[in-house]
């Protein structure tokens, strides 16, 4: 038998992240992306680009990338990989799950 | 005795603005909904406007071809090359990457609008990055075209580029052989390599288009592909020079150090709506077809925009003439009261 052993934190409730969207959110000096994919799944990335830690709160999500609002750097927020420059290092992720109306963040 | 002090613009320069990582810019109240909204992209209007485009440049360069050896040759070659080179202020958008939702469109037009304005795009990209992050601030934004004082011969040679081209021939062959210049200072070493081989095929390009010339006994290739770079240069020199000059440098808000003006729909379709300067530096993600209602929405919180060339010149041409004498002096224009400024 596996144990989750991972700390969840609430984050936000289903509906406050729109399809094709995200928010931010901020937890112990920590800033974190919650990003709600065209097919209603949600995934969570650091919330800085890794190019000149731009928020990428104001980022545009297309399908399964987040475009950093300041210099168009492009990542699969799913994965975290890089999809084009000026951004060379990829988004660190971390682990999401729904539960009923509302968004668990793993941070631990 | 009173002594000129001036700036050194370069990357590595003594008058490089110390500041620590991503500066905070000023940004205008707009709903973030309203925001992201205007930031969607769609295929449609960029392929309408950029279909128009590439038809102009077709059938003008099929008159010019046609005409060639009259007079009208020379006037047709003007019109094409006016046309042709809209791909500077296109480059610059589809650099950005917002004109087209489908990437791959976007990339084919940003690399042949590269080429054709002999801007290589990999180079382009990371220099631009750089002016975004850091617009008109000294020693750091590569892109300062009007430094102070003026170098006002120079930008006299640069209305039809002339001081660009010879500049350009000398960086491709010195990026051909591994030497970036200032870029290194603003592309990461792992992206360098792309640069370089970037260089080499634009060298190649260009040797296949004079010796077409060599074979066909005309000059018609290479005035028909990047002899517009000069031809039809002194029509975006005007617009591009509009967008910062004789505005403040060293401060963290766009209202100060660029400008807007409104312009006619031919202009705006060739130039790609970048007199809404202000807006497209404060919000870069807004695709260009969408800077007209942006500007609708926060204008009143922005200086009011100027009518026209005509009246940017009026502001401009005296600046400069001035900063001759007096460097430190730049225009200051008004912000609404209500909008506080962020300096």
């Amino acid at each position: 038998m596996t144990t989750d052993t991972k700390t969840w934190i609430d984050v936000c409730a289903v509906d406050d992240v729109e399809i094709e969207d995200l928010i931010e959110v901020s937890h112990d000096g920590n800033t974190y992306a919650i990003y709600r994919s065209p097919d209603d799944t949600f995934h969570a990335t650091d919330g800085h680009c890794t190019h000149e830690k731009v928020s990428l709160a104001d980022g545009l999500v297309m399908d399964y990338v987040i475009e950093c609002p300041m210099h168009n750097a492009r990542f699969d927020y799913r994965t975290g990989e890089v999809k084009s420059a000026p951004a060379c290092v990829n988004l660190k992720t971390f682990e999401v799950k729904r539960e009923g109306d509302r968004i668990l963040l793993a941070v631990g | 005795m009173s002594t000129t002090h001036w700036k050194d613009y370069t990357l590595t320069g003594g008058d490089a603005v110390a500041d620590g990582g991503q500066p905070g810019w000023y940004t205008p109240a707009l709903d973030r909904k309203t925001l992201k909204g205007l930031m969607k992209r769609s295929d449609r209007p960029a392929l309408a406007n950029y279909g128009l485009w590439i038809g102009l440049i077709i059938a003008l360069g099929a008159v010019t071809v046609a005409t060639w050896g009259s007079a009208w040759g020379i006037v047709w070659l003007l019109v094409y090359s006016a046309v042709h080179q809209s791909a500077t202020a296109r480059q610059h958008e589809l650099g950005h990457g917002t004109p087209f939702r489908t990437r791959w469109i976007n990339e084919m037009f940003f690399h042949f609008s590269s080429f054709i304005t002999l801007s290589e795009g990999h180079y382009y990209r990371w220099r631009h990055a750089r002016h975004h992050t850091h617009t008109i601030i000294v020693g750091k934004d590569p892109e300062i075209q009007s430094p102070r004082p003026p170098e006002i011969v120079s930008l006299l040679i640069n209305l039809f580029n002339l001081k660009t081209v010879v500049l350009t021939a000398r960086d491709f062959l010195r990026r051909a052989a591994g030497d970036l210049g200032q870029g290194r200072h603003f592309i990461p070493e792992g992206e360098q390599p792309k640069v370089i081989r970037a260089a080499r095929i634009y060298l190649g390009l260009i040797a296949l288009i004079v010796a077409a010339c060599f074979v066909t006994g005309s000059l018609l290739p290479l005035l028909l592909t990047i002899g517009p770079r000069v031809i039809g240069a002194p029509l975006y020199a005007l617009l591009h020079f509009t967008q910062h000059a004789g505005l403040d440098e060293d401060v963290h808000d766009h209202r100060l150090n660029s400008r807007t003006i409104y312009m006619n729909p031919v202009l705006r379709f060739l130039y790609a709506n970048m007199n809404y300067h202000v807006e497209h530096h404060i919000f870069p993600m807004v695709p260009y077809y969408r800077l007209p209602e942006l500007h609708a929405l926060i204008k009143d919180q922005c200086p009011e925009p100027k009518h026209g060339l005509v009246d940017a010149y009026r502001d401009i041409v005296p600046t400069l003439l001035r900063q001759l004498k007096d460097p430190s002096y730049h225009l200051r224009p008004a912000l609404p009261a209500a909008a506080v400024a962020a300096e």
